[in-house]
């Protein structure tokens, strides 16, 4: 069958906190939740300077390392762990999740599944922050970085959770990712 | 006698109609069907891409599956941007609706679509934009949907405005609605701009520039659709989206779970 040719994409923009945020969109679980972390950061641009209009999503497996298959992203208030989440950048360039640990998928370490967007950014960016003390070393696409460029990719444990940095360019640039079998 | 001060450097758009034309040049017959994240003309880009190219990486299960959405998440009326205020929206009122597939052309059903746009004066709803056009008191500008079994999304909204911005002197943004869209898996995972036709603006902007090849950026070009039109109502405006990384590398064991 003839592939059809993909749409293109295009920045958010500097507007994108018109049309993307709302309520409860970066708490996967509430504070009182059994088991709540936060996974944090900031977006950085090749200067070093924070980017104030970035948006990051995750996704990611409960603790048992399962996929959640449920509604209720957008309303928070009713749901349950629905393993996906989105936060726009402060003007601190700080993003912020509470969430809980990912569990490790069969056959590989645990990590968020990460997509980027940002006003500059023409397209979205995608990666991967793995947790720290796992066993990462088998993780093949890990093993096939050196060992600066594998550190982008892991993230800080703090006392409470996670801090992820993301860096769009420079001496500390984030590995970004293609995903193999993709047409577009 | 006090020096004039020293002007910002800003770029005419002479100067920038000429790098698109040069990067365009360089990239001819390459195939290069998404933007330019490197793309200078496009100012904001300079700092905010990566140098280093991409890591090819085989999808894990996280990676191939997409949020889900559901009825409790998107109400119905969420479609509808001309709704919701006191009174009704100034501009063109129009349809615009379309189908999200995948690269065979299978549709992306029950998936969420989100949009934004500037009013019908070129204005965002945003304390940022300070573009001195009036604001409309009956539009906001922004709308959800759940795309239906054969993958259709449908929105009523305005036409939106062309807008200044400050990428360089006497820059204009053509028309354009933003969209934000999910497939199947989070691979898929696209936000992009859907255009007007006959945008006189086209050849002078940057981020439309961007994806130098000429065919893929009319990709993101709505098509006029006498179909879509509503008599004494509004015009119709039909856009399919194809979302990429649509190869059914794997397949769910259970469908039928959540």
């Amino acid at each position: 069958m003839a592939e059809l040719a993909c749409t293109p994409g295009q920045t958010v923009g500097p507007y994108l906190h018109l049309g993307l945020p709302y309520a409860g969109d970066n708490q996967l679980v509430g504070d009182a939740h059994a088991g709540a972390i936060r996974l944090h950061g900031a977006v950085y641009d090749g200067a070093g300077d924070a980017v104030p209009d970035a948006l990051v999503e995750i996704s990611q497996p409960g603790p048992d390392g399962r996929l959640v298959r449920r509604d209720g992203s957008l309303q928070r208030k009713e749901a349950a762990f629905t393993g996906w989440g989105r936060c726009a950048t402060d003007a601190a360039g700080q993003y912020s999740f509470r969430t809980l640990t990912p569990g490790a998928p069969a056959g590989g370490p645990a990590f968020f599944a990460i997509v980027v967007f940002a006003r500059g950014l023409l397209n979205r960016l995608f990666t991967r922050a793995y947790l720290p003390g796992s066993d990462l070393e088998a993780d093949r696409l890990l093993s096939a970085l050196d060992t600066s460029r594998r550190q982008t990719l892991i993230c800080v444990a703090e006392n409470g959770g996670y801090r992820f940095d993301i860096h769009l360019q420079g001496a500390n640039e984030t590995v970004f990712l293609a995903y193999r079998g993709d047409v577009g | 006698m006090k020096a004039a001060a020293e002007p910002a450097r800003v770029e005419s758009q002479s100067a920038i109609t000429e790098q698109i034309a040069r990067i365009a040049a360089d990239y001819q017959g390459k195939d290069e069907p998404q933007p330019l994240l490197d793309y200078p003309p496009y100012r904001s880009s300079r700092l905010r891409h990566p140098r280093s190219p991409l890591v090819c990486v085989d999808p894990d299960e996280v990676e191939r599956w997409a949020p889900c959405f559901g009825s409790r998440d998107v109400d119905p009326v969420d479609a509808d941007l001309t709704a919701g205020h006191p009174g009704g929206p100034i501009g063109e009122r129009i349809i615009v609706t379309g189908r999200v597939l995948d690269a065979t052309g299978k549709p992306v059903a029950g998936q969420l679509v989100e949009i934004w746009q500037a009013n019908a004066a070129g204005r965002y709803h945003h304390q940022l934009d300070q573009h001195p056009a009036p604001l409309d008191p009956n539009f906001t500008g922004v709308g959800r949907c759940l795309t239906e079994p054969d993958g259709t999304y449908r929105f009523l909204t305005i036409r939106p405005g062309p807008y200044p911005w400050r990428n360089h002197q006497n820059a204009w943004r053509p028309a354009h609605i933003h969209f934000s869209v999910f497939g199947t898996a989070f691979t898929q995972r696209l936000v992009t701009q859907m255009y007007f036709p006959g945008d006189p603006l086209f050849g002078l902007d940057p981020i439309y520039q961007s994806i130098v090849d000429p065919v893929a950026r009319q990709r993101l070009i709505a098509s006029y659709d006498h179909d879509v039109t509503q008599p004494e109502y509004a015009t119709g405006y039909r856009w399919d989206i194809v979302v990429a990384g649509s190869r059914q590398i794997w397949t769910e064991p259970n469908a039928d779970d959540g």
